[in-house]
């Protein structure tokens, strides 16, 4: 069964959302769990892809990635009506959700995306919420109405300064750290070395740190380890004790040396596919 | 053997003059294979099969013994010496026949059995000569006749009874327990996690050794049969098995989702980059097709040039053997006990070392060392010795105190088992498991909920595709009997 795009749209120069046909996804699928994708059955790579929102009534999921490599370039190239060979989900422990009183979510990049629906969630169930959200620069910030509808207060912050505050994320965390009223907990889901800030910075105050982590899987079933992380030490699947981990355990240094594994292949497969897109004229 | 010679054993065999002694006079017949250095860089298969007059001579070896303790070994009893004799005749058709009585995947089990621990460990032949491997090749015999299988005759499928059977994974379990379901004329659905049917067949054992056009007919095969299949369905997540039960309206369910998790070491540096499961690593290069990088497949795989594999089964070995064939120049397989107590199957050891896998035995690994980018640069080891035999039976490996020693590699792949997965144990409230995180099944392989049967790795721990289908089997006869009652009473 394959999955039709309903819709697809840029979202920033390399960031991209569809809506695709998945009901039984979209019914089951709970914030903080993702999908494996791959676009045709024979060839294709999986890659992990977190679930941004879900419609269980119209049966459709909504996907946000960026455009980083072959098969998300692949992916950005795709239009309306055209079909997803394989999404399969939901994966991963859904986040546990309670009233923690005032919890900072903070994303950073296309970490928004999977944020959203977590944030979602933590204020359905009554929390106060503090949204740091953080980008590069303006034109790659995604999700900022959607954020600023949910959150109590919303801080938003640039590397450069073209909008918003200019700063990494980790100063406005560090001071919401340092308020009276310091956030009971914070939920944390960006690129892997913000995250690795981001705990730096909640470590030091004591403040409980939930990070969402997205490593390279291939079944995202537990059966080939490919993802697996250190935590406190040990090893962890993050297809199936994940994807979320108490941030302060993380091994990030290590989680991002495995990302980089195929670097090199990666790349290549990327050149070679702008190429063939350039040829056949899907780049005009 | 002259021609002259063949015929005459013909001519005897014909007239049913085939003495014992004769019998033993017939050298076993060799498997005609691929080059060794020609097959290092391809991906088709290694044993090539059996011709016509290899099949007869070497079933022409059978003493047709009347007590015939091949059957014994057999986990799902197929009458060997009935299908053997029938090759004798050249009644091809009969011997497939014969095995399709207990066996529905003979291409399969004929190719990845453990024959020397099962039917040919018991076979009178290979006992007279005091070797296992000169034991009538009954594994050989018959992949020959279920590879003859040209026409797939579909079996039947009784009148429809209106119930319906989920089948959890499509490895050989999976297959068996969805067609003798089917058989019974039950609605049969196959939920399959990954994009591609087939299980372990298809991502774990290797296009080498198992061509994947195989497992793709008996595929077909269900598919003719009516039975459907739905992939990228994680049972447990996509829908649980109540849910399965409750409101999509399946009266049984069968759990053959395989053994799970990849099991490591627990040693310093196995997160390191470069240190693979086997899994991962064969899933890559089989399933994913990695080997067609840049040539199509999307999937990348490392291109090491020092592999060392961990393990001494058949899952050791295909990871040793595909590692040869992505090029790398030196590939060590690594084990803590002799090559005796290795579990993988003698002809897999034997094209092992045949494409230049040198084996490093009594040997295991420390620690795994990296460099200032976390990539495998080494693997510490320590030398081991044999003690007394274990749980297991064999010999226990003791490690020798001081013996630390280095190979340089770059890439190292854990071919050490796999524990079971816990999504089924974690989503499914009533369903028992023993303290390894395995299912718990009576005889009939059923749980401890009503409807719900299991098998196969997940039941058994490590096992083979052989018990997983006999698992299966049975499974699929006691789902067969619970529905018929369970028809009679509505």
């Amino acid at each position: 069964m394959s999955h039709k795009i309903v819709s697809k749209r840029k979202l920033s120069e390399n960031v991209f959302t569809a809506e695709i046909e998945a009901s039984l996804i979209a019914q089951a699928g709970k914030p903080g769990q993702f999908v494996i994708i791959s676009i045709n059955s024979e060839y294709s790579e999986r890659i992990p892809l977190t679930i941004a929102d879900a419609d269980p009534e119209k049966g459709t999921i909504r996907l946000i990635w960026q455009r980083v490599g072959k098969t998300t370039a692949e992916l950005a190239d795709m239009k309306a009506d055209e079909k997803i060979a394989n999404v399969v989900g939901p994966l991963g422990k859904p986040t546990h959700i309670e009233n923690l009183g005032t919890v900072a979510c903070v994303g950073g990049g296309i970490g928004n995306a999977p944020l959203l629906p977590i944030t979602k969630a933590l204020k359905k169930a009554g929390n106060k919420i503090i949204s740091i959200l953080g980008a590069r620069t303006k034109d790659l910030l995604i999700l900022e109405d959607e954020f600023d509808r949910i959150s109590n207060e919303l801080i938003v912050t640039t590397d450069d300064g073209s909008y918003g505050r200019k700063a990494l994320v980790t100063e406005p965390l560090k001071e919401l750290c340092q308020r009276d009223q310091k956030p009971n907990q914070a939920f944390v889901i960006s690129p892997a070395i913000m995250m690795k800030f981001c705990c730096e910075v909640t470590r030091k105050f004591n403040i409980p740190t939930q990070v969402s982590l997205n490593t390279i899987m291939v079944d995202a079933t537990g059966m080939c380890g490919g993802c697996r992380v250190e935590i406190d030490g040990k090893p962890k699947f993050v297809c199936v004790d994940g994807p979320e981990f108490d941030g302060h355990k993380v091994n990030f240094d290590l989680m991002m040396k495995r990302l980089d594994a195929y670097k090199d292949q990666e790349q290549k497969a990327y050149e070679q596919y702008k190429e063939h897109r350039c040829k056949i004229g899907l780049d005009k | 053997m002259t021609d002259e010679e063949r015929q005459e054993l013909l001519k005897k065999q014909k007239t049913d003059k085939l003495t014992p002694a004769d019998r033993y006079k017939i050298p076993p017949q060799d498997m005609p294979e691929q080059d060794p250095v020609k097959r290092r860089s391809n991906v088709n298969e290694v044993a090539t099969g059996y011709t016509e007059t290899h099949a007869r001579l070497e079933a022409m070896r059978c003493l047709q013994c009347k007590k015939a303790p091949c059957i014994k070994g057999c986990p799902v009893q197929i009458k060997i010496q009935d299908f053997v004799a029938a090759i004798c005749d050249g009644d091809f058709k009969k011997a497939l026949a014969v095995i399709k009585e207990n066996s529905l995947l003979p291409a399969v089990c004929g190719r990845v059995c453990p024959q020397e621990v099962q039917c040919q460990q018991t076979c009178t032949v290979g006992l007279k000569f005091k070797d296992p491997t000169k034991a009538v090749s009954i594994g050989r015999l018959e992949r020959f006749v279920a590879d003859l299988d040209q026409e797939e005759i579909i079996p039947t499928v009784a009148p429809e009874t209106g119930m319906k059977v989920a089948v959890i994974g499509s490895g050989p379990g999976g297959i068996v327990t969805a067609a003798d379901t089917r058989r019974a004329g039950h609605d049969v659905t196959i939920f399959e996690a990954f994009h591609k049917t087939g299980g372990v067949l298809v991502y774990g054992i290797p296009e080498f050794r198992l061509p994947k056009a195989i497992v793709q007919k008996e595929i077909d095969v269900l598919t003719e049969m009516g039975v459907k299949i739905v992939c990228n369905f994680v049972v447990g997540r996509t829908r649980t098995i109540e849910q399965l039960m409750k409101e999509d309206g399946f009266d049984a369910v069968y759990i053959g989702v395989g053994a799970g998790l990849p099991r490591f070491m627990g040693i310093e540096g196995e997160s390191l980059v470069g240190v693979f499961s086997a899994n991962e690593y064969l899933t890559r290069a089989n399933l994913m097709k990695a080997y067609d990088f840049g040539k199509g497949a999307d999937t990348p795989i490392v291109r090491s040039k020092k592999v060392a594999v961990i393990g001494g089964g058949n899952v050791a070995m295909d990871s040793a053997r595909t590692a040869v064939r992505l090029g790398a120049e030196k590939v060590y397989l690594v084990y803590r006990r002799t090559e005796k107590e290795m579990p993988a199957r003698i002809e897999e050891v034997h094209h092992a070392k045949q494409e230049g896998v040198e084996f490093h035995i009594l040997q295991s690994p420390k620690r795994v060392i990296g460099d200032q980018n976390s990539r495998v640069t080494a693997i510490e080891c320590l030398k081991y010795r044999l003690g007394e035999p274990d749980e297991s039976g064999r010999r226990r490996p003791i490690p020798i105190e001081g013996s630390e020693f280095q190979i340089d590699v770059d890439t190292c792949i854990i071919a050490i088992g796999n524990i079971a997965n816990p999504l089924i144990r974690q989503t499914t409230a009533g369903l028992e498991f023993n303290k390894w995180g395995n299912i718990l099944v009576d005889e009939n392989c059923k749980t401890s909920l009503d409807g719900v049967y299991a098998g196969g790795d997940i039941v058994l721990g490590a096992a083979t595709v052989i018990l997983a289908m006999g698992q299966g089997r049975i499974a699929a006869a006691a789902i067969n009997d619970y529905l018929a009652k369970k028809k009679q009473k509505s």
